[in-house]
Order: C-alpha cells, then structure tokens, then sequence
C-alpha cells in the first residue's frame, strides 16, 4: 500500500500560515490538503448570530493559498466547519471568497458544498421520537430550546465527504465537521485503516501545535501506511518528539484514550508513540469501535438578550475594603430606581477580586491596591440594557458608603462614552446527540462548477 | 513539594462548551510514577481546590505515554452563558500552580 501524503497548512482557516513552509510542504507532493475551519471555542456568538470569528481578509488569504496549490497538483482540497461554526449563513461568504478567487486567480474545478444546519421541524420530530440524547453534563434540550435556536448544525462525519469525492468534486467545503474527518474521509475512501486514520486527522487538525515549539499557524505533514502513520513538521524549526505528539492528545479532550466522534470512538489504549528520526514520530495500534446505532453530535444557540457593559476602576483603600457591601447597595438601589416590570440581568466582574475565575476562585482576601470592575447588563432590548447600565454606573458613581472621604465619585473611566452597547448576546441552546440508523442520509453535497 | 517545580505544563482549557479539563504534564518519569502512586491528583483534591461538589469532578486520568495527569470537571457555566468569566477556560490552573504536596 502506498503510503499517503496528507498537508495540514493551518489550525483554522484564517488563522494564518508561513508562505515558506506551506510551499515547502506542496514540494513534498501531498495527495491530499485538508484544513479545519472551525470551533465551539470563542463561544455561542458566532454559532447564534452566524456572524464567522475568523477575518474575511485572512480567511481569503489562506484559502487562495491553498486552491492555488490543490490545482496546481490536481489534488482534493477539503475544509470542514467552514465559516466557523458551519452555519448556511457562514459558508455563503467564505464560498463567495472561493469563487472571486478562482476568477482572480483562474483557477477552475468541480466543488462539492455539504450543509450541516438543520430545520427545526426536523429536530422537533426526532425529539418527540427520542431520537435526541443528553450529551454528558449538558442539559437534555426541550422543544422550546430547539424553537428558539437561530441556528442548530450537527458534525457530520466521513460519509458525505467520500460521497462528495465519489461524484468527482475536487474542492470539498464541509459545514460543521467532526474535526479529524477532513483529514481521514479522503483516506478511508482509499482504503485505509479508519482508526489510523481518524486518529492522523485528530493530530493534523491542529496543525503544527503537536510540534515542539508548537503552532497551529504552521504546517505539518501526516504520512499514512497500512498499519502506521507518521507526523512530521514542514517548518525545520519546529520538530515533532513521541512526548510531543502524544501530549497533544490531551489537548481540548476529556479523556486522551477515549475520543468520541460521529459512529463511535477512537480508542488510543493502546498506541505506541515512536520517533522515527529526530523530527518525525510513528504511531501505532490506534483502534475504532463503532457505536451499535450511529449518531452525530448537535450544536445550537439562541439569543438571550442585548448588553451594554461599562469599564472601570477603583484605587481607594476604603472602597476596596468594603468591596461586596458596596456592589451589593449598588444593585438594590439600581432596581429602586427602574420601574418592577423592567427584567434584566446586572453583574459585576471585578478584577483584583475574582475576576477570572468567578466561583471557582480559592483566594478570597483582595489583596490588590486596585480593583477592574465591567459594570454587565444583560436586558431584553439594547434601550433596556442601556438603561440598566446607566442608572448602576451613576449609583456606583456616587454611592456614598461609611467612611467615605473621596467624595467627588467613586470611579475611573478609561473611556468616553462610558458605556459600551455590545448588541445581541447568544448561549448555547442545544449539545446533544441525534441518533440515526442512517447518518449518510443528513447531509446532502451539492455541486458546482467553479471557474468554468 | 510544590507542582509548579516538578511540572512542565500545568493548564486549563475547555472540553467543548460544558467541561473543563485540567492537564499537569511533569518533568520526569520518576516523579510521574510517585505521584500516580500516592494518588496525589485525585478527584476529592481537585473539588476541594476548585470548591466544587466531588461528583462534577468528571474524571481523573494518568498518563504516562506524556508523563500527564488530566483532570475534567463541570464547567460552573457553559461557555459564553450570563455570568461567563472565561470563554475558553484557558485561565482557570492557577489553583494547581502552587499546590503543595509530599511523595
């Protein structure tokens, strides 16, 4: 079996690239480029709003990169969780990039786009036939969460992506994908073991972070056997140690034996990391074990409201230390002072304090000599949470607590306004796993002739 | 002991919106097996640091092919939800960082 040659350019596309090293790797011939897109990571935004957290400029600029060298070698090109987080409304703009590259570049090639989100009826209707299981500590969505989510997409696994390369497409562009089978659908379809196969693509999805120094804005290669598969970095700064490569099957996971993925899990018990020179590491003994019924995992969010937030600080020793009582006088005067209907949500984030951890902070003395407080409303409507804002920061302005001898106002602003409105803020509203006898069936590609 | 001085990498991060997990990845082999041995890293040290109840404490687990203990707990919010303070988890360690202990 000849081995197989697999160029992971980026952790994200959008995330950036060395030119050197991406031109490097295409020179090694790969029969395959693959790229990630996406992530749950920067939070509900994006998958709720449908607004992509990459930058459309750096997005363009990886993927022209990329194109340029798929058709130069004649080779597939697939990127899974475009957009970010995979939604319809995402996709358009990274396929509108696509096209005005071709045409800037002339380039020309058959694509196959596959959509991952769903009409809520569906989901609704698989709820009501128990279709829907709770995913770990997740809550079990209701029918309201579904109703009320702006968008729910799934991880789709290998099968459409091989059905895409069946039906000749060159260039694949996935919504939201279980991240390792970008890389590993191309190879399954050969032939190639699936385990070793998924496993590569769980490395190579990161690109060059399982590297000493690691990156996920540098490439790295995946070489594929029968019963093996290497890991080597492009860049001869960086290297990949049997330490390195297997400390990155912490990253982000649970359990670093266990991965589960679309139709059943990676089992690692068993893997054998070792270096096959002093930058390349091989891999063995990666096992599948496929779920009875196959299901993929749900991801949706739903607005929950507008918010306005405001920054500020505190460098007086009386203040600080009557910190909790003064925040808590400041949220009881703010709501005397709005009407009993007026609903919303006020917190305050005080750095110095627990800033960053919230409740799961030990540290319980404030030991600092000054305090970072976000004034944060969260109110139906942007007016609402304006308003809310408004009225704590000019209570907390000039709240006058026992001791007091700065009297001219309580707080320093960085800025004017004072007052930032932020717009539409998004939770997640659905993670949970959808059962299905036949998961081929979910997501459909569909064609187009780019270029030509 | 202290961790920070036996440890290369001692991180938080999140494992999808709902979990955060905790990796202390150490120096040496030796240190790795003393530890794993004592049990220094176990569930009801890990609720009591983080002042969580021992069930969110999802799993412990050694490592040894990274020389890696990893510890996963409930998240205290899923990520972005009212009252967020760490949308990527990734600053959420520090209680391990001078964790005091003896092998």
């Amino acid at each position: 079996m000849k081995e197989l040659k697999i160029l992971s350019p980026s952790g994200i596309v959008g995330y950036g690239f060395p030119e050197d090293s991406f031109w490097a790797g295409v020179a090694l011939k790969p029969d395959l480029i693959a790229c990630d897109a996406g992530s749950t990571d920067p939070g509900p935004y994006y998958l709720g709003s449908g607004v992509p957290f990459t930058n459309a400029t750096a997005v363009k600029r990886d993927l022209k990169l990329m194109l340029k060298a798929a058709c130069q070698l004649n080779i597939p090109l697939v990127i899974g969780s475009m957009g970010s987080s995979g939604t319809d409304v995402q996709m358009a703009r990274e396929l509108a990039t696509i096209r005005e590259i071709a045409k800037e570049e002339n380039l020309s090639f058959k694509m196959a786009v596959v959509s991952s989100e769903f009409e809520k009826q569906t989901l609704v209707e698989a709820l009501q036939d128990g279709k829907i299981e709770k995913l770990g500590p997740a809550p079990m969505p209701t029918e309201a969460d579904i109703l009320e989510s702006t968008h729910i997409v799934a991880q789709m696994g290998i099968e459409p992506i091989i059905k895409a390369l069946d039906d000749g497409a060159q260039v694949v562009i996935c919504g939201r994908c279980y991240d390792p089978a970008a890389f590993a659908a191309p190879a399954i379809r050969l032939g190639y073991d699936k385990a070793l196969s998924l496993h590569l693509g769980k490395i190579l999805e990161c690109a060059a972070i399982c590297a000493t120094p690691g990156s996920a804005s540098d490439c790295i290669m995946g070489y594929l056997g029968e019963d093996y598969f290497c890991v080597e970095p492009v860049s001869p700064e960086r290297k990949c140690t049997p330490t390195s490569v297997s400390a990155h099957t912490l990253y982000e996971k649970s359990n670093p034996y266990i991965l589960p993925g679309p139709g059943g899990h990676l089992d690692l018990s068993d893997c054998v990391f070792t270096a096959d020179s002093d930058r390349r590491v091989r891999v063995t003994g990666s096992r599948f074990v496929p779920e009875a019924v196959p299901s993929v995992k749900l991801e949706g969010a739903k607005e929950a409201g507008c918010r306005t937030l405001s920054i500020c600080g505190n460098r007086d020793p009386i203040f600080i230390s009557q910190l909790d009582d003064i925040l808590e006088n400041v949220k009881k005067r703010t709501a005397d002072n709005l009407s009993a209907d007026f609903d919303y949500r006020l917190d305050f984030i005080v750095y110095g304090k627990n800033g960053v951890m919230g409740a799961l902070e030990p540290q319980t003395e404030v030991t600092s000599h000054e305090v970072g407080i976000v004034i944060d409303v969260v109110a139906p409507t942007q007016e609402h949470a304006n308003a809310v804002c408004a009225v704590a920061r000019s209570t907390m302005l000039h709240y006058g607590y026992p001791g007091r001898i700065a009297t001219a106002g309580n707080l320093a602003f960085p800025f004017s306004p004072s007052d930032i409105k932020v717009g539409p803020v998004y939770v997640f509203s659905v993670y949970a796993l959808l059962r299905t006898e036949h998961p081929e069936t979910l997501f459909t590609p569909v064609y187009e002739e780019v270029g030509k | 002991m202290i961790l920070k001085d036996v440890a290369n990498v001692i991180r938080s991060k999140n494992a999808g919106p709902y979990e955060l997990t905790l990796d202390v990845i150490l120096k040496d082999g030796e240190m790795f097996d003393k530890i794993k041995t004592a049990g220094i890293i176990n569930s009801d040290m890990i609720a009591k640091l983080y002042k969580i109840p021992v069930e969110d404490v999802l799993s412990i687990v050694y490592f040894p092919n990274a020389l890696a203990i990893k510890a996963t707990i409930v998240r205290p919010l899923a990520s972005g939800n009212m009252g967020e303070r760490d949308v990527y988890g990734a600053q959420q360690h520090a209680p391990l960082v001078n964790y005091e202990f003896e092998v």
